[in-house]
């Protein structure tokens, strides 16, 4: 799950990682108070959109630039108007962009340097990494690849939890002293409490910057947070943003289905991720383009079916229909009930290849033959993958 | 014969009265494996009964292994114990625990992770569809079937197969079994970003067990495992190996499904890990449906005979 820059932060200071004064406004009537609470002199108005590349996006009317430095609150507030409402398109969100929903007004911090620092899980050692950066405020791949000397990273044990010494480590690779040492340490300690306490996927500050009066602030904040350790965290199931997420994901979830819209035309409903994926991959394989992921998991009923179908059939793009079936312990007959089920419930149109195999699948065939359905039945994956990127050619 | 497991070996269930549980263990059961304790805290005394069968009930997983010798652990207790299931059956000093559960917290995982180092358990999974060692009666009956994988679609022989993927492992099994290929055993290892047994592991395995002529390895975007264990086959395994990778088509940072099926950058995408593959000597599935004839291919370019 993923939250706004402006949740980050308010998380930020709960956890003392300090961050610029800060307030959001989903009004312009609301802009007003938001300004009121920050002092006189530049601010920043930022786009609150679940995506990055927000500084160099652009809006659907032609504004330039999901963030904006002004040197006064008058300023803010007007350019916060062009925002609120506005749809911004940046590399991230594709062609349709996000409708901004909320801004974000905070005091523009002067910067003295720019650091990258953030948490998150190494997979190859199964240990919490900090990675960290001189190199601020640009794309970390980037660093990464061009000079990756320039990042340094810390495992963290998590039977003993992150160390002083590691702490020190970090400080000096980013070239820290005085002052500045002494913030940074206890902010990384407090960053990464903030990580651990609350379960996060990651957590990332680009830029983490520091200010001639010796301050060291996040000025920019990305959280995102394990979807299977929600159930302990009912404050942070709190700042989920509904309208961040497509309507027949929210939709799919409530049916304990899981779904992706992506842009092309075919529609798959499969059993299983794995097999859900490389459905996609086959019917791009054979010249196709997938218009989603849709895994029904491994004991879907009848309703789950349907309301699969309703989902699939609810993206305008889709001009076909492959089902994926291999049922080990699932009953391919239930499996063809359903489908019949929903066919007729829904009164599909759009062709629609089934490809089912695996526990009971002649009773399956059997049960879609007898429908008087007219479909096309695959019988390997290449096979109904073939067969339903022709139809729809 | 098989690793890890053999027909014969004894297995405990954690999470044996529940419905999830209780199912799967009836199948286990039907299918012929040697199922002989249950776990479930508070109903140790019980009896778990099906066609014939009784099955003990434990309060915990030290006092079923130490009455029954069972030596494995099939787990399939909800995500907010399971982590605590997991480290019972490491403290009980059982072989193996294989964890079937979905949705454990990854925080929980590289807790457990490190608390089995220097621990003579091995753990499968979590969020896996288990393992099965094929027997030698009708449909594979008599095998040892933990989790929750069909069992009557396999069938006794010497391919390996190892995936992150319950269904991707049916498709392979379900064509090398069509073709008359049996396979010495088959483990889901799971689709989590933290789990206890890898691809290198089950790799390395397979490689020593003279009964295993020859592997297929089912992988996923996301992480470097496979790359790991593919740089390991090319340099240490002479056995013929097939290989798939899903995912080619998920778009970038969307999790498909599995919690680790993410694209994070340039070095875990399928056409990433493809390319590895094929560097490796590993014959590359051109689709799901070409898996068994995949490793046909591999076989016969180094004159092995698979059945």
């Amino acid at each position: 799950m993923n939250i706004h820059e402006y949740q980050a932060k308010a998380l930020f200071e709960k956890y003392g990682v300090p961050v610029p004064k800060g307030a959001a406004a989903t009004t312009p009537e609301d802009f007003v108070t938001a300004l009121a609470q920050l002092p006189e002199g530049p601010t920043m108005v930022k786009s609150q959109i679940h995506a990055g590349g927000r500084g160099k996006g652009t809006f659907t009317d032609g504004f330039k630039g999901g963030v904006k430095f002004c040197k006064t609150k008058q300023e803010a507030k007007d350019l916060a108007g062009k925002m609120l409402g506005n749809t911004l398109v940046t590399l991230q969100t594709g062609p349709a962009g996000r409708k901004v929903q909320t801004v974000y007004f905070t005091v523009a911090s002067s910067i003295k340097k720019e650091y990258y620092l953030a948490i998150l899980l190494d997979r190859a050692t199964s240990m919490p990494v900090i990675v960290a950066s001189t190199e601020g405020g640009v794309e970390i791949e980037k660093v990464a690849h061009e000079t990756p000397e320039k990042i340094t990273k810390v495992l963290v044990d998590p039977a003993y939890g992150l160390a002083d010494y590691q702490v020190r480590e970090l400080i000096f690779k980013l070239g820290f002293t005085g002052a500045e040492a002494k913030n940074a340490g206890k902010l990384i300690r407090n960053l990464y409490n903030c990580f651990w306490d609350t379960d996060a996927a990651m957590v990332e500050v680009n830029p983490l910057i520091t200010t001639p009066e010796g301050e060291v602030l996040a000025l920019d904040a990305k959280v995102s947070f394990d979807d299977n350790a929600l159930y302990r965290h009912p404050d942070i199931v709190a700042l989920r943003d509904l309208n961040e997420e497509d309507p027949k994901e929210i939709e799919a979830s409530k049916h304990a289905l899981n779904y992706i819209a992506l842009d092309g035309n075919i529609a798959c409903l499969v059993n299983g991720a794995g097999l859900a994926m490389s459905t996609m991959d086959i019917i791009k394989h054979f010249g196709g383009t997938p218009a989603n992921f849709l895994d029904v998991g491994g004991g879907a009923s009848k309703e789950q079916v349907v309301a699969a179908f309703k989902i699939i059939l609810g993206d305008k793009n889709v001009k076909g229909i492959l089902v994926n079936i291999f049922g080990g312990i699932m009953d391919c007959n239930v499996i063809a009930q359903g489908i019949v089920e929903a066919v007729k419930e829904v009164g599909l149109k759009l062709p629609l290849v089934v490809r089912l195999e695996g526990n009971n699948v002649t009773a399956g065939k059997a049960t879609l033959a007898a429908s008087g359905l007219t479909l096309t039945s695959g019988d390997t994956m290449a096979d109904a993958a073939q067969k339903i990127v022709k139809l729809v050619a | 014969m098989s690793i890890l497991i053999t027909p014969t070996t004894k297995i405990l269930i954690q999470g044996i009265t529940g419905e999830f549980g209780a199912r799967h263990t009836r199948l286990s059961l039907d299918y012929g494996t040697q199922v002989v304790a249950g776990v479930t805290p508070g109903k140790g005394g019980q009896v778990f009964e099906h066609a014939g069968h009784k099955v003990p009930i434990f309060n915990s997983v030290a006092d079923a292994a130490k009455a029954t010798g069972a030596s494995v652990s099939a787990i399939f207790v909800p995500p907010p114990f399971a982590a605590d299931a997991i480290l019972e059956c490491a403290d009980a000093g059982l072989d193996l625990a294989v964890a079937i559960t979905e949705g454990i917290p990854i925080k929980d995982m590289v807790r457990v992770k490190r608390a089995m180092q220097g621990k003579k358990t091995r753990l499968v999974g979590p969020n896996c569809p288990g393992m099965v060692c094929p027997g030698p009666g009708k449909d594979s009956h008599g095998g040892c079937r933990i989790g929750i994988a069909p069992g009557y679609i396999n069938k006794q022989g010497h391919v390996g197969v190892v995936s992150r993927s319950g269904t991707l492992t049916y498709e392979a099994v379900f064509q090398l079994t069509s073709l008359g290929i049996g396979q010495s055993t088959t483990v889901g290892i799971g689709g989590d970003p933290v789990n206890g047994t890898s691809h290198l592991d089950v790799i390395k395995l397979f490689n020593a067990d003279p009964d295993t002529h020859g592997i297929i390895m089912i992988g996923e975007i996301g992480g470097n495992a496979e790359v790991e264990a593919a740089r390991w086959i090319k340099a240490n395994c002479k056995k013929p190996v097939a290989g798939f990778i899903a995912g080619a088509t998920a778009p970038a940072g969307r999790r498909m499904g599995h919690a680790g099926a993410i694209v994070g950058g340039a070095e875990d995408t399928a056409a990433a890990k493809i390319a590895v593959f094929k560097e490796c000597g590993i014959e590359v599935a051109v689709t799901p449906s070409d898996m068994a004839d995949a490793l046909l291919r591999a076989a016969k370019a180094k004159g092995v005979k698979l059945s």
